[in-house]
């Protein structure tokens, strides 16, 4: 993290005040037991209470504390749910945590142009139960999306298992107002299809709260599909799950959703919450189709030949809605069920070719082993973002330690086979330093130069997304006297 | 004209002034010696978009046309990865092997700027970000470029994002790079995502129908579980002087029934869904009693295609003009700008193109303060003889113009590529 501002912390109880100012008192946390229910995120193995938290009501005040902070030159952390996996809303000791948790509204649900304006508080679940009772849903629905909000969603650019064919929150998005560092306040977008001039609504979109804070947010909805079923497919072997994957994708079918998981999981999660999966497969699939009626029947038929092709052994098809719900019940619950397996697990994100799963897999497996930790798997299949779920135990010494090295080696061999460090849940903290492992020199420093074109003095979420190990290395400012690069052996790109 | 008149032409270029890179270090090399020299160049491709925005006066041109080629295909993974210069009929016939497709519908403006069809490259699509028909369901250009490579203003090569749809790895430049028009880089090498061809697309036409109920049975067609993929409508009315009306002309089609305006849906997927869908369309809209028609896949291929490449205008020496709103906008605004123009409408009504004759700056000033009142944009695509050159081809406003030249300064600090291309001053 960057350096502790410790003069800012001796002055924190006239930053209390000034704040106090501008927001209401109440809204204003700043005492140890207070502040302590924010020390943290989802990616709950980091922790760091903040100097101050604080619960703007509206634009204005969101804007006016940040052009008090700009002056002051004081760090700002903005937090929605505090659902993210990859500490992106980690506090830092000499910042104030900024929570939109406030801003909980629903502005206007307009049919007419098929979108909905909410504040980024608002759940995403929230959204399609808004405007359900019309037929309408939100489309991106990551796991978290009873708990997550909607701003978070923007932030981190969430997919969720319905993106292969309807896209990641930045596909279905209209617009957002956000504030900037130095307080002002700006519209993206807004209820047209694209915008002129350069696409800042999609530079914010998953820029992990560095370049600004979004105060609101407009959503695109669809009319939900007349009819939806899952098939439920067990394998014999990963590969030829892998493979019907592939095949599904190469004849002509995007299925709505494509998941994949492996016999640690299936097992994990059957117990579970009893779904029904085949117990005894390497590995399972859950194909889900939509549309109209005689269209799913067809492409179900067809899902049922590839599979049977790619020697499936067994297949069962949802005979109604509970029986499809039933089916993603297993899946929805493979965290916590992760949870009852082992006192701890560690959630990793790398996205891969989907023709290098099995491949993959068995690197996992290999890493398992010299790792001495457990391993389950879960899988977007159809868009290649893969979930290994270490589990380990905290209190073991080094065990945090050996799950993060294992976790990194999986998500460098994504990126040598041609996938990237993280599909949806964010570079964060847990992923800076490997962030050299995707990008070079070049391509990091035009990154960090657009962060300071939006944000001069590096305020806002300060170490987050890019590598800090290198102190001023990574600012490209470093003296070398007489060609001698002083520690030459720590690692640069 | 003479050679000494072209050579007085504002955009009036030498040819000696041309480079040719051959690949992307050269293209590097090149920027890296006008950035020292602090020489401002103007990015080419094919051309086939060289004259939306405002013409440039730069003393060297760069021509990116010799960086062409698909670099990888890989039909199972979605996903095609050109150098930046590879012709959109190139990659699209490669696609066709594997029924895939661009999904964007890559628009065509070679019918209104030289009079035959050219989708130009690759790096033209996305410096445009332009797209068809299907843009309300599948997205846009943005939606569809994966990763890219390119040359920044320093002469620096950068690359953003991959191969893989889902990747949420650092800020998505992608997004930045599409619709900037080369001010922010020049590409080098592209990863579109592909998706299938739908197997057949049907339009059903419902004849005859004034603004307001057409565009309420768009929206509805959208606003249904049909999943349709195009929604457009050319009237007929208004008969606008200097503008030719010629809707029966540029829709020549067997299966169309009936005359007046066309008020069209487009429904793709498998044969044995569509016609079950467009029987749907028929109930919901409840148009059973309507003029309709209905085209088989081979002409609703020709009717879009003559849609996306705005044939409807194809003769025309007048300006033309793009105007997005919000849908629920369009009618209101067509109302206001009190039956001047010729139009049609695309998106359901959230696009709207024009064309405007005898078009004064003033003229298009007053329709911007309109679109934008309304929650829209307006970009100036077509310049004329009587209206060749406006201030501000582009839409924007003071906050965006802000962050937008700080952007620029960050790619380009010396604004040596397209300067002045899009906004005076980035």
């Amino acid at each position: 993290m960057p350096k502790i501002d410790r003069k800012l912390i001796s002055k924190k109880k006239d930053i209390i005040v000034d704040l106090k100012k501008i927001i209401k008192a109440e809204n204003v946390l700043d005492h140890e037991d207070e502040t302590r229910p924010f020390e943290t995120d989802a990616l709950s193995a980091y922790k760091q209470k903040p100097m101050v938290v604080i619960f703007p009501e509206n634009t204005e005040e969101v804007s006016k504390i940040l052009a008090y902070c700009n002056q002051q030159r004081i760090k700002v952390v903005p937090r929605g749910a505090g659902t993210g996996l990859s500490g992106g809303a980690l506090p830092l000791a000499d910042s104030i945590l900024l929570c939109l948790g406030k801003f909980n509204k629903i502005i206007d649900i307009d049919y007419k142009n098929r979108c909905v304006v909410a504040q980024p508080g608002v759940t995403n679940l929230s959204i399609t139960q808004a405007v359900q009772d019309k037929g309408f849903y939100y489309a991106p629905d990551p796991s978290s999306q009873i708990a997550c909000s909607i701003g978070g969603n923007v932030a981190e650019n969430s997919g969720g298992v319905h993106s292969l064919k309807y896209g990641t929150t930045t596909n279905n998005l209209f617009g957002v107002e956000i504030v900037l560092m130095d307080g002002t306040i700006s519209r993206l977008g807004g209820k047209t299809f694209d915008s002129e001039g350069y696409d800042l609504l999609g530079l914010v979109t998953g820029s992990e709260g560095l370049l600004c804070v979004i105060t609101e947010v407009t959503v695109k909805i669809l009319k939900k599909p007349q009819t939806i079923k899952a098939a439920l497919i067990g394998f014999s072997s990963i590969e030829d799950g892998g493979r019907c994957v592939s095949d599904i994708i190469a004849s002509g079918i995007i299925p709505s959703g494509m998941e994949m998981m492996d016999k640690a999981l299936i097992h994990a999660t059957d117990n579970f919450v009893k779904a029904g999966y085949p117990r005894d497969a390497e590995s399972m699939l859950i194909v889900e189709l939509d549309g109209t009626k005689k269209e799913v029947e067809e492409l179900i038929e067809r899902v049922n030949n590839i599979a049977k092709k790619n020697k499936s052994s067994s297949i069962k098809i949802s005979k109604n809605e509970r029986q499809r719900l039933k089916f993603w019940a297993g899946r929805k619950a493979a965290f916590p069920a992760c949870g009852d397996m082992a006192p701890d697990y560690y959630c990793m994100d790398g996205t891969i070719p989907r023709r290098k799963l099995a491949e993959v897999l068995k690197e996992i497996g290999r890493l398992s082993k010299k790792y001495n930790l457990p391993v389950a798997n879960a899988f977007h299949a159809g868009d290649g973002n893969l979930h290994p779920l270490i589990m380990y135990d905290a209190n073991e010494k080094n065990s945090l330690e050996r799950t993060e090295k294992f976790g990194a080696d999986i998500l460098k061999y994504c990126v040598k086979v041609g996938g990237v460090l993280t599909g949806e849940h964010g570079v964060g903290v847990e992923k800076r330093e490997l962030m050299c492992e995707m990008f070079n020199n070049n391509d990091i420093q035009q990154q960090i130069k657009i962060k300071k074109a939006l944000d001069s003095s590096s305020l806002l979420n300060p170490g987050k997304v890019y590598p800090i190990l290198r102190k001023c290395a990574e600012e490209g400012r470093v003296h070398v006297h007489r060609g001698k690069t002083k520690f030459a052996n720590i690692p640069r790109f | 004209m003479s050679t000494e008149e072209k050579q007085n032409l504002p955009t009036y270029q030498d040819s000696n002034s041309v480079e040719y890179p051959q690949n992307e270090i050269e293209v590097s090399n090149f920027i890296k010696k006008f950035y020292k020299s602090n020489v401002p160049i103007e990015l080419i491709g094919s051309g086939s978009k060289r004259k939306i925005g405002k013409p440039l006066q730069c003393s060297k041109t760069l021509s990116l046309t010799k960086l062409n080629g698909i670099i990888e295909y890989l039909p199972e993974e979605l996903y095609i990865k050109v150098k930046a210069c590879t012709s959109i009929q190139q990659i699209e016939e490669e696609l066709k092997k594997n029924k895939q497709q661009l999904a964007f519908e890559p628009i065509d403006f070679g019918y209104l700027f030289n009079g035959k069809s050219n989708c130009g490259t690759a790096a033209g699509q996305v410096a445009c970000n332009i797209s068809g028909s299907r843009r309300f369901k599948v997205g846009s250009v943005r939606d569809h470029v994966l990763g890219f490579r390119g040359v920044n203003g320093k002469g620096e090569i950068i690359k953003s994002g991959g191969n893989v749809v889902k990747n949420v790895t650092g800020y998505d430049l992608s997004k930045l790079v599409c619709g900037s028009y080369g001010t922010l880089i020049a590409l080098t090498e592209i990863t579109f995502k592909v998706l299938p061809a739908p197997e057949v697309s049907k339009t059903l036409i419902i004849h005859d129908q004034k603004i307001e109920p057409a565009t309420f049975l768009l929206e509805q067609a959208i606003s249904s579980s049909n999943d349709i993929s195009g929604a457009a409508f050319f009237p007929i009315e208004p008969k606008v002087p200097g503008c030719v009306m010629n809707i029966e002309k540029t829709f020549k089609l067997n299966d169309l029934k009936y005359g007046g305006s066309l008020t069209t849906i487009r429904i793709e997927g498998s044969k044995k869904s569509i016609n079950l869908r467009i029987q749907n369309l028929i109930d919901e809209l409840k148009i059973v009693n309507f003029n309709i028609s209905i085209l088989d896949t081979y002409q609703s291929e020709i009717f879009w295609n003559k849609v996306k490449s705005l044939e409807f205008f194809s003769s025309s020496k007048n300006n033309i003009l793009r105007i997005v709103i919000p849908p629920s906008e369009c009618v209101q605004l067509v109302y206001q700008l009190s039956n001047k123009f010729k139009y049609y409408l695309d998106w359901g009504g959230a696009l709207m193109w024009m064309e405007a004759f005898e078009l004064s700056e003033e003229m298009f000033e007053s329709i911007r303060k309109k679109v934008v009142k309304h929650g829209g944009y307006v970009t100036m695509i077509k310049n004329s003889d009587y209206l060749p050159y406006v201030e501000d081809v582009f839409t924007i406003n003071r906050g965006r113009f802000d962050i937008s030249q700080n952007i620029k300064k960050s790619f380009d600090p010396k604004r040596i590529l397209n300067p002045g291309k899009m906004y005076t001053g980035i």
